[in-house]
This record gives structure tokens, C-alpha cells and sequence, in this order.
């Protein structure tokens, strides 16, 4: 296939990326639609001190669960870590530091960096102490807002079902989920696709994620895990 | 308190009657995933994931899982005739709007004024709130299924929160295994009983006073 655009490309060129300490965004929900070839490189390239972004730490055996498990990440941006008891253990002994952001605020914040603003404004969680600690307020037409900051990315990993050599993404069902977001906020966005077209194959009218927010695309090997209902 | 299946059963059954037709519904793990068993076969209702589906039907059979088709709590799920899907953030864009009429949720915790304390035990491993939040401080209506008791035995329904708030004053319904509660102007108001529980009973195991509306009803 024809690749003016020299994104596609493989697993190997794309490691090339990840060091230790790197700051990566995942997109995921519940491990739904999150990549498995891309973390399935990242656990083998043996690299640690990762900071994680996404809505979750996925289940022990699924999604990035699989690197949170392995102690590779030293620090988690996510709204629960409640489907892996693992990530709560390393939390409780010290070895994962984790900062929660409720689930629409956390996906807003990622929204707010992949648009490039600088911060939202929201009411959610002002009654709890923990979400307003270390926050600025703003009073604005008379009601108080947390200002939450934005998220960007060192690297982002998305899961998408079809890509063309551009990078114009479309995610399959509720594997969108967080997956348009988090491609539009990192500095080098990474999509692991099912299925790579030609350029002028996809019609521009179902594009979920327009291609300039893409830098790589990769062929994905398909899911390697056994899902919880299995 | 241990709740038998039929408690729980009927609590759904009773936070079923609350979602009308035409609705956009989001339902919490646990008990209120049950509440769909006893909606109107015919009631037109949407039913709202977090991570990005309006319109969820019930979970597909055995063998006909999608992987990509999944609720928020990352099990399979269908969807039905009229659905749509959306990313997280236009999912969570429909709480704050406001355009989600009724969410049910469970809790820790709720206070007479319609507090709501869901999602931390001091010292305890905390799970983070995911989209609780939203959901208690926007959906237009908040009906709360809990046990009236904890496993120690003291009162979920309390005068102030002791544990740390999910959010002020959100709380429209309580309903436990024991009675349902409504959270008015008039402030906390026993509306109906389960039977066979008395008054007294409620009284002896709530940690707050309440009214009792004229109109109550015992449910059987």
C-alpha cells in the first residue's frame, strides 16, 4: 500500500518512543478499546517509571491492568482504579501514586489539552474535599468553579477499528469510549488499527478523528487477553 | 446486614415504578442493574452508559458477546432500536446538562438533607470515584437503593454525613429494604413501608427523625 504520509508504520519504529519515566495516555474504558499490541510491546520492552493517564487501570489481566500489575508505573491519573485490586495494593504499600479526577472532569481535562486550552471550569466535586485540595477557584457571574487543569501526553495509544494511511480513525461501538479524546492529546499520538485502507478509502463523513491528530498508525494483533464475562 | 434476594428484588421492582416513559436513564452496579426486570415491556426508555452509549439494552446471550460492546462496568451489553454512541466526554457533556432525568445509585451513606456519601470509607482502600459525581450532582433525579443498616448495624440514613460527601443535597428518593423515603421541601419523609416492618422499626433503626406522610402506603 501506498504511505505519502510515512505513518504507517510497525510495532518495532514505534517503541522507538517509550523510555523510561515516559508519560503516556491510554484510551480505554474498562480495557474495552484500549490497545493490546501497543501495551503488549511496552511490557516487553521492559521499560518503568511510567506515568499512566486514562479513565482506569483496567482489570488485573486486561488493558494496562498488564502494566500497572508489573509495577512499571510509578504514577496514575485516573477516575477509578476499582476493577483492579492489584493497582490498589501497590497504591496502599506506596509503590503507585495515584491522583483521581472525577470521570467526566478526567476526560474533559484530556479534551481541554488535545484542543489546546489551558484548563475547564466545573462545579463537579466542589463538595468534596479531596477533588477541590490544591485546586484555584473562580467565582464567575456569581457561582464558584474548580479549576481543573489540562492533560497532554508525552505519547497517547488509541484503539481504533479502521484507519487509511492518514490516519482518519473510526473506533467500533463503545470502544470510542475515551479512545477520539485522549489521540488529540499527545504530543506523538499512536493509533493501533484492525483495519488500514487507502487514502481515499473512507468516506469523510464517517471520520470520528480527523488524521492530523494521528502521527503513527500501526496494525493491531488483536486482543490478547481473556475478557472478565469469558 | 445480610439482604436476601427477594429484599433486593423488591427494591429494584420499587425504583423500577420511578422511571417513566420517555426517560433517559443511568443505573449504578449492584442492585439498581436489576431494576430493568421490572420496567413495562412496551416503556419507551433510553437507557445512558458513562463510557459513551444512549439507548442500552439488556445483556446478549451467552456466546453473542461483543468485546466492543460493553457497559460502563465492562460487561457486554445490546443496544436498542434509536441508540447511539458518543465518546466519554459527550457522555458525561449529557449529565451535566442536565439531560439525564433519573440516575439510581447506591450508597454508604445519606443524610436528612439529601447528602450523599458514596464512595469512601476513611482508611479503607479507596477505589476512586469515577463518575459518581457527575451523576449525583446532575442527573435531574437521584434515587438511592441501599440497605438501611450497615454490617455493623448502624443507620446508612443519618442526621449529618460522617463520611466524606459525594455531594450535597442531591438525594430525591431513598429506598431500602425496610422503607422508602422521600426528600422534600419538607425534608425527610417516610412515603411507604415494606412490609412486614412497623413504623417503630423504621424509628428504632434510623439514626434521624423524619415526617411520615398521611398518604403512607405499606408495600407487600
Amino acid at each position: 500500500m501506498e504511505n505519502p504520509f510515512k505513518k504507517v508504520t510497525s510495532l518495532n519504529r514505534v517503541l522507538d518512543f517509550f523510555h523510561n519515566g515516559s508519560i503516556i495516555m491510554f484510551g480505554g474504558f474498562g480495557g474495552v478499546g484500549s490497545p493490546p499490541t501497543i501495551i503488549e510491546g511496552i511490557l516487553q520492552k521492559g521499560i518503568r517509571e511510567l506515568t499512566l493517564i486514562g479513565n482506569d487501570t483496567g482489570f488485573p489481566q486486561i488493558g494496562i491492568g498488564k502494566i500497572v500489575n508489573q509495577g512499571r508505573a510509578k504514577k496514575v491519573i485516573a477516575s477509578h482504579i476499582g476493577s483492579n485490586p492489584i493497582a490498589g495494593q501497590l497504591m496502599n504499600e506506596g509503590k503507585l501514586e495515584v491522583e483521581f479526577s472525577p470521570q467526566g472532569t478526567l476526560v474533559e481535562r484530556i479534551r481541554a489539552g488535545g484542543v489546546g486550552l489551558g484548563a475547564i471550569l466545573t462545579d463537579v466535586g466542589m463538595d468534596n474535599e479531596i477533588v477541590r485540595a490544591n485546586k484555584q477557584t473562580v467565582m464567575l457571574d456569581g457561582k464558584e468553579y474548580l479549576v481543573e487543569k489540562a492533560l497532554t501526553a508525552e505519547i497517547s495509544i488509541v484503539f481504533a477499528k479502521k484507519a487509511d494511511a492518514y490516519g482518519n480513525l473510526i473506533y467500533d461501538k463503545s470502544a470510542r469510549n475515551t479512545n477520539p479524546l485522549v489521540a488529540m492529546a499527545g504530543n506523538i499520538t499512536i493509533a493501533e488499527v484492525e483495519e488500514i485502507v487507502p487514502i481515499g478509502g473512507m468516506d469523510p463523513d464517517s471520520i470520528m478523528t480527523p488524521g492530523v491528530f494521528v502521527d503513527y498508525i500501526i496494525p493491531s494483533q488483536g486482543v490478547n487477553w481473556k475478557w472478565a464475562w469469558e | 446486614m445480610g439482604m436476601g434476594i427477594d429484599h433486593r428484588h423488591r427494591m429494584a421492582k420499587r425504583a423500577a415504578a420511578e422511571i417513566k416513559e420517555g426517560m433517559v436513564v443511568n443505573l449504578g452496579i449492584g442492585i439498581p442493574s436489576f431494576v430493568p426486570e421490572y420496567l413495562p415491556q412496551h416503556l419507551k426508555v433510553m437507557f445512558h452508559a458513562e463510557n459513551g452509549i444512549v439507548g442500552m439494552g439488556p445483556a446478549p446471550e451467552n456466546g453473542r458477546e461483543d468485546e466492543n460492546l460493553c457497559n460502563a462496568g465492562g460487561l457486554p451489553v445490546t443496544v436498542i432500536e434509536g441508540a447511539s454512541y458518543c465518546d466519554s466526554a459527550i457522555a458525561f457533556g449529557m449529565i451535566r446538562r442536565g439531560r439525564v432525568d433519573l440516575t439510581i445509585l447506591g450508597s454508604l451513606q445519606v443524610s436528612e438533607k439529601g447528602d450523599l456519601a458514596n464512595w469512601i470509607v476513611p482508611g479503607k482502600k479507596v477505589p476512586g470515584m469515577g463518575g459518581a459525581m457527575e451523576l449525583a450532582q446532575k442527573a435531574a433525579k437521584v434515587i438511592v437503593l441501599m440497605t438501611h443498616v450497615d454490617k455493623n448495624g448502624h443507620s446508612k440514613i443519618v442526621k449529618s454525613c460522617t463520611l466524606p460527601l459525594t455531594s450535597k443535597s442531591c438525594v430525591d428518593l431513598i429506598i431500602t429494604d425496610m422503607a422508602v423515603f422521600s426528600i422534600n421541601q419538607r425534608g425527610l419523609e417516610l412515603v411507604e413501608i415494606f412490609s412486614p416492618y412497623s413504623v417503630e422499626e423504621v424509628k428504632s433503626k434510623t439514626d434521624c427523625g423524619f415526617l411520615i406522610s398521611p398518604d403512607m402506603t405499606i408495600i407487600y
